[in-house]
């Protein structure tokens, strides 16, 4: 059977769609992005009539699956690690209600934080939620667990976590597909009150989902993502979660490991293969990506029986990712060394592009704080968050999606004057509008700049929800119309757009500028496909 | 198609965000397909691209590929479109025999960029190397914008596929763009091949 060279991503997007698959609702997030985009781009997707526009956060999304579920459709919610925050309301309460139609919640971490504010660990939302997670070794794991994974949220009546990390999700290799299985039609839930969670109805839901625990760990022993293969050298016995079993083998000659392995892709953490590899060795060695989860679990508060090895013992560093050299340290294995890094070299941290409009919008921002100095600008999650760094260190700020506004607020509710919010188009619909009706019912004095440049910029150029809208929320939510000003960010208006900020930040109330400019990848993107176009034509 | 007996590259890509190392990237990783042999590619997406340092692993075997990412001190190759660049990953290369092909040609967006000569003169302590003026060969090949596959071209002859194939794969690659882009990308490729046999 031919393979097809896939990312991690694109593996699970198309093991999904092999799998039934009838929506996809994400909101873009590095490492996350290409799997909606992949079915986006999939024709086969498209014939088959496969749901896969934008949603405008993860939380809408989360609960846009949980409607498919409901209708008895099989559907893939994705997002990255921070994203499930957003979702977790409806994320921990899907768990109770159970499924209809499959659900596959996909979160992907990002160890060692390449495009993100934390290192979280998703399997801890997975084990909170009480639902089973797969979390796959390689590309071809990743593509059959999307599959199982619709067929095994059927089975149960729940909801699967899908956990990948930035390595997996970022890299490319072969693939081969399964038969397709055909999509569900649509048919309402047997019990009516299965997804009304009104607490008499929601205690025997509840119970429901932890009558189910003992099942999901039976499946957990026998799926066949949990591997045990056995070893000679009884002196140390190594778990290996997901890709970090990659890792492992690499260290060895052919792949052989001397020591009895458990390689685990599915939890519940399946106790009955823990305990024969504990009792068949002298000491354990955990390897896992992000946080110590299963180690934690294995040493428990007293740690009084064997040694158990890993990133909270300390044989591995705490923080970021794992890659063949640590763990073949952790092995007491000799570590392979290049040369030495010459001093010459310099950091080159990323900057904003050429021509961004961001930097124009800055410019004139810095000039209008310079007579109140630093500590007053509050900014969000975007290619604009880069203005921290030099040359423009504009910002104060960055916590998670649509903080800007609610932080300005409460800034400004302790005396902080003036107060500035900066976020962008597509941040302010995914979280910063409840944050502005807020700012217009607390009636405090801030200045918002929404930053237009009418995409999601940093995962790559999606449609913003905000596109062509943002005018029109600001005033429905109540910002006075006067105060709604919209500028175009070029060097040549500066002070034109100089005299507008400062009026604006003078206003002692609520208002809003609207920088508008196109994001120059998307409009040079947008100019090559043109002119590509064209040249067809002829 | 064809059958190697036993054969294992292990390639670190360096450039900066937006120089397109994923394009070399992507026509090691065709050709290496065309010859039938085992692939692993881990790229970097998001914050990183905008114009700061970026990577690749690309890994090539006779055999299945277990790890996404190369252990420090077992690169065979470094491949880098910028030489400030290429020496930030000389701690992943094989001390024993790996090669460092680079452009010679800087990307200069920080404030305290070293000055070519101090980075040549690091390069050229290795013991394997090969340096190009990417930039000026790409345009006597026809145009700027394949400095690219001219860094390809010198890495080739360390890469253990046949020549062939590395035509097939800009044919296949390029096949959109037309005849003219595909022409000039093979003598890219030729201008850079012949340039490393050279000069190695």
């Amino acid at each position: 059977m031919n393979k097809i060279l896939l990312l991690g991503d694109e593996a699970i997007a198309l093991g999904a769609i092999d799998g039934g698959l009838s929506g996809v609702f994400a909101y873009p997030g590095t490492p996350s992005t290409e799997i909606t985009e992949y079915i986006q781009a999939s024709k086969e997707a498209k014939a088959l009539g496969i749901k896969s526009e934008w949603s405008t956060n993860e939380k809408t999304a989360m609960e846009t699956g949980i409607g498919m579920s409901y209708a008895g459709k099989k559907a893939m919610v994705c997002m990255k690690h921070v994203g499930l925050n957003v979702a977790a309301d409806a994320f921990m309460n899907s768990a109770i209600t159970g499924t209809n139609g499959g659900l596959v919640v996909v979160s992907a971490d990002d160890p060692s934080m390449h495009s993100s504010q934390n290192e979280q660990d998703s399997r801890f939302y997975g084990k909170f939620a009480m639902i089973p997670i797969l979390e796959p070794t390689n590309q071809q794991e990743a593509y059959n667990m999307a599959y199982y994974g619709l067929t095994l949220s059927e089975k149960f009546g729940t909801p699967v976590m899908i956990r990948v990390t930035t390595r997996l999700a970022h890299s490319r290799s072969g693939v081969e597909r399964k038969e397709r299985i055909p999509q569900n039609k649509m048919h309402l839930p047997g019990d009516h009150n299965q997804f009304i969670l009104l607490p008499a109805m929601a205690r025997k839901s509840y119970s429901g989902l932890l009558g189910k625990q003992s099942a999901f760990e039976s499946d957990s022993e026998t799926a066949g993502f949990n591997t045990f293969y056995d070893g000679d050298d009884k002196s140390l016995g190594i778990i290996a979660c997901g890709l970090t079993y990659n890792y492992l083998i690499e260290n060895f000659e052919e792949g052989k490991v001397p020591y009895p392995v458990l390689k685990i892709g599915q939890y519940p953490t399946p106790s009955a293969m823990v305990n024969s590899l504990y009792e068949a060795v002298d000491e354990i060695l955990v390897l896992e990506e992000g946080a110590p989860l299963v180690e934690e679990m294995l040493r428990g508060l007293l740690n009084k029986g064997k040694k158990i090895r890993g990133r909270m013992e300390g044989s591995l560093p705490r923080a970021g990712e794992l890659n063949p050299n640590l763990v073949a340290q952790a092995l007491g294995m000799p570590v392979s060394e290049g040369y030495e890094i010459p001093s010459v070299i310099k950091g080159r941290p990323p900057v904003l592009c050429d021509g961004c409009p961001h930097i124009d919008s800055f410019e004139a921002l810095n000039d209008a704080m310079k007579p109140f100095g630093r500590g007053h600008v509050f900014s969000d999650i975007g290619c604009y968050t880069l203005s921290a760094l030099k040359p423009l260190e504009s910002i104060d700020s960055c916590v998670d999606m649509g903080a800007s506004i609610t932080m300005a607020v409460g800034a400004a509710e302790s005396g902080l004057s003036p107060a500035i919010a900066v976020i962008g188009d597509s941040t302010f619909t995914h979280s910063g509008m409840t944050g502005l009706l807020d700012a217009v019912v607390k009636q405090v004095a801030i200045t918002v700049f929404i930053l237009d440049n009418a995409t999601v910029g940093m995962t790559g150029g999606q449609r913003s929800a905000a596109l062509g809208r943002i005018e029109d929320i600001c005033k429905g939510i109540g910002v006075e119309e006067a105060h709604i000003r919209v500028v175009k960010p070029l060097r040549r208006l500066h002070d034109e757009n100089l005299a507008i900020y400062e009026e604006e930040i003078a206003y002692n109330g609520v208002s809003v500028i609207i920088p508008r400019r196109e994001c120059v990848q998307t409009l040079s993107k947008r100019m090559k496909l043109k002119a590509f176009e064209k040249r067809n034509k002829k | 198609m064809h059958n190697h007996k036993q054969m294992k590259k292990d390639i670190i890509l360096g450039g900066v965000g937006g120089q397109g190392i994923l394009t070399i990237a992507t026509t090691i990783g065709t050709a290496a397909l065309l010859e039938g042999l085992y692939l692993k590619q881990s790229e970097v997406h998001g914050m990183s691209q905008r114009g700061g340092d970026v990577q690749a692993h690309l890994r090539i075997s006779s055999k299945p590929i277990a790890s996404d990412l190369i252990a420090a001190g077992k690169a065979d190759m470094v491949i880098s479109v910028e030489p400030m660049e290429s020496l930030r990953y000389v701690n992943m290369l094989n001390k024993e025999s790996g090669w460092l092909i680079t452009s010679m040609n800087p990307f200069k967006n920080i404030p305290d960029y070293p000055t070519i000569e101090d980075l040549l003169k690091e390069i050229w302590k290795l013991p394997r190397y090969i340096t190009i003026d990417a930039e000026k060969t790409a345009k006597d090949a026809g145009s700027i914008r394949a400095a690219n596959i001219i860094i390809l071209g010198a890495a080739a002859p360390f890469i253990g596929l046949k020549y062939e194939s590395f035509e097939q794969a800009i044919r296949a690659i390029f096949a959109k763009k037309g005849d003219d882009i595909i022409n000039m990308n093979l003598k890219a490729l030729k201008m850079g091949f012949d340039y490393a046999q050279k000069h190695q």
